[in-house]
């Protein structure tokens, strides 16, 4: 039991890691250019497909994830400025029915391009094999590898956001970006490199996973909603908020998954826990999602509803 | 009260345009009447099953226009309610409840429940929070019913009959199930005439213009919004239950994300806060839809591309434009 429980805690660690990748561009958008942005989930998505065409080409993961990162500063620049900054000054629903468009443009194009059968990375010789955690326990190295990859990321945007001068004009526009814009500055940019920078982590998530998961066209869909859920909780504009959700999230998630049907064995027949637990579990993260909005409307790190 | 404080410019101007919007629709209902005996001229009966399917979603964009338009709330889950009418077809005969009538009741419940408990979370929240918690409610419907293994989970459950109704199985000739259909949307599009008309409505639209003025004159925004989206939601479930009796079919598709959008989508192509033109957005995105399927397999993308299109191209975007169209300004 107690194995199984670490071994299910490092699996939400490693996925709430994933979320938080893709939740911190998307909440800078929300919070700073007041953006909401249905096409997020397609730019994981298309980090896969991106990292899964240049190992192919390059024959090695490590080429891949190096050339992705340039494409995927490509797609956010090219999405930004054609569609994206456009819409800052809209209502939330043209916004809306835009990147709803963009998403079906998107999974549409991937099919076109890639094809409908689903692809695989090979995962890098040196990240695959377990490594002994306790007792007869073994943890896949790829996917602690995942867990350093992500907490690095998360590391250096917090010091990017809380020391640099870029930080600051990002706290600055995510509290009030009238005010940041009207001491001058350029706040077109900002807007670029905030969508850019979420794009790029998006993109990073979605290439990291590739070796783990069927690169498909469905993929970014469940993520988008999850990190839907990570960004409410956590607080719109709040990169802690992503941080401390996205993890909350993710282990509710997987923990519930295995836990739920075991704890509702002590009160119900195993069919039926069964049965409960596989419906109840996956409803988890948004009774979650509920609880805490009841609470705090504007979730743990937000500052206005 | 309501009546001194309506924005005193817009009120004459919307009272004039009520009754060519009311003809437009009764226009629409007559073209609609005449669909089957055409369809049957052509011989493609395959078409009256279309059309079905249209007149069902149509039903469910007005409804979600009620909210949308009327009250700007923009729900983002409203497949959810689509999928619990369709559920209740095929849980309820499964018991042998088969009435359609039953069936729409048993829908209209389960909706209310559902509508009021998300309804009273989400409405503690404004903008994008809004979207984003009632997308997030639509998927957790979406995942119950996906782990719903009884009714066969992800690939759906196949009826083994249609609805009856008042004991006769008249539904399973499809011209029958048309007209069904068509008498339904036109009694939900007087109630939402009257509701829209009534006090209730106009406090709604008030609230939509401006909340705080609302507040300070003594009617609370929270209660009439939450009236409005559970009213909505029930209406959509019962487009549910036709549309299962439509596909013979029930299966968590109809209340995946996507299908939200184009709900969405229906109600803004046609203009929104006018009822008419959520039903005639319905009918152009579905026939859209269909045009485009017949041209190319890709026709997502196509759909996609005129979407954005649109809206980078309309100065106000589609809702501004289609205020622009109207002749009126926008709100």
């Amino acid at each position: 039991m107690a194995n199984l429980f670490v071994l299910q805690l490092l699996n939400g660690v490693q996925l709430g890691v994933l979320l938080f990748l893709i939740a911190a561009g998307l909440t800078l958008v929300f919070g700073i250019m007041d953006v909401v942005n249905l096409a997020h989930g397609v730019l994981y998505m298309v980090g896969a497909y991106f990292v899964a065409t240049f190992a192919a080409l390059t024959g090695s993961f490590w080429w891949g994830l190096l050339l992705m990162l340039p494409a995927a500063v490509a797609v956010g620049l090219i999405l930004e400025v054609v569609v994206i900054r456009r819409l800052y000054a809209r209502s939330h629903l043209d916004q809306v029915l835009a990147t709803f468009g963009l998403v079906m443009i998107a999974n549409e194009t991937v099919k076109i391009v890639w094809g409908v059968s689903p692809l695989s990375v090979p995962m890098p010789e040196i990240l695959s094999g377990s490594v002994p955690l306790m007792g007869p326990l073994q943890y896949p190295v790829y996917r602690i590898a995942i867990i350093i990859a992500g907490l690095a990321v998360a590391g250096g945007l917090y010091l990017v956001i809380n020391h640099t001068r870029i930080g600051m004009l990002l706290r600055a526009g995510a509290t009030n970006r009238m005010m940041v814009s009207a001491l001058g500055i350029d706040i077109g940019k900002l807007f670029a490199m905030v969508f850019t920078l979420g794009a790029v982590l998006a993109c990073f998530a979605g290439a990291l996973v590739a070796p783990i998961l069927s690169v498909d066209t469905g993929m970014g869909e469940s993520v988008l909603i999850l990190t839907f859920v990570v960004v409410v909780i956590g607080g719109i504009g709040s990169i802690k908020g992503a941080f401390l959700g996205a993890l909350l999230v993710a282990i509710v998630d997987t923990l519930g998954g295995v836990f739920g049907p075991i704890l509702l064995r002590e009160v119900l027949d195993p069919s039926a826990a069964g049965q409960a637990g596989r419906m109840l579990a996956p409803m988890l993260v948004y009774i979650l999602m509920a609880a805490i909005l009841f609470a705090r409307p504007a979730g743990l790190f937000g500052g206005r509803a | 009260m309501a009546e001194t404080t309506a924005p005193a410019a817009a009120r004459p101007a919307r009272a004039a345009a009520l009754a060519p919007r009311v003809k437009a629709a009764l226009v629409l209902f007559v073209l609609f009447a005449l669909v089957p005996p055409v369809v049957i001229a052509l011989d493609d009966p395959f078409l009256i099953l279309i059309a079905t399917r249209i007149l069902a979603y149509a039903i469910a964009a007005m409804a979600l226009d009620l909210i949308l338009g009327y009250g700007a709330m923009v729900s983002f889950g409203h497949a959810a309610y689509l999928g619990f009418g369709t559920y209740a077809v095929a849980i309820l005969s499964s018991y042998g409840v088969s009435d359609l009538l039953l069936q729409m009741l048993g829908a209209i419940l389960v909706s209310a429940l559902f509508a009021l408990v998300t309804g009273a979370i989400s409405l503690r929240t404004r903008g994008v929070y809004f979207i984003m918690i009632t997308l997030a409610f639509g998927q957790m419907a979406f995942f119950f019913f996906i782990s719903l293994s009884a009714y066969g989970g992800d690939d759906g459950y196949g009826l083994s009959q249609r609805s009856t109704l008042f004991g006769s199985r008249v539904l399973e000739n499809d011209v029958t199930l048309y007209y069904v259909t068509l008498a339904v949307l036109v009694g939900l599009f007087a109630l939402c005439h009257r509701i829209v008309g009534s006090r209730f409505g106009r406090v709604l639209t008030g609230i939509r213009e401006n909340p705080v003025r609302m507040e300070a004159i003594g009617f609370s925004p929270f209660r009439y919004q939450l009236t409005a989206f559970v009213i909505s939601g029930c209406m959509t479930s019962v487009a549910g239950v036709l549309l299962a009796n439509q596909a013979e079919f029930v299966s968590p598709a109809f209340m995946s994300w996507h299908r939200s959008g184009e709900l969405i989508v229906m109600v803004v192509l046609g203009g929104i806060g006018t009822l008419t033109g959520a039903i005639g957005g319905a009918v152009a995105a579905l026939l859209l839809e269909e045009v485009l399927g017949m041209m190319t397999e890709h026709w997502r993308l196509w759909f996609g591309v005129f979407l954005v299109l649109m809206v980078l191209f309309s100065p106000r975007g589609i809702t501004g434009l289609v205020a622009q169209l109207r002749g009126r300004d926008g709100a």
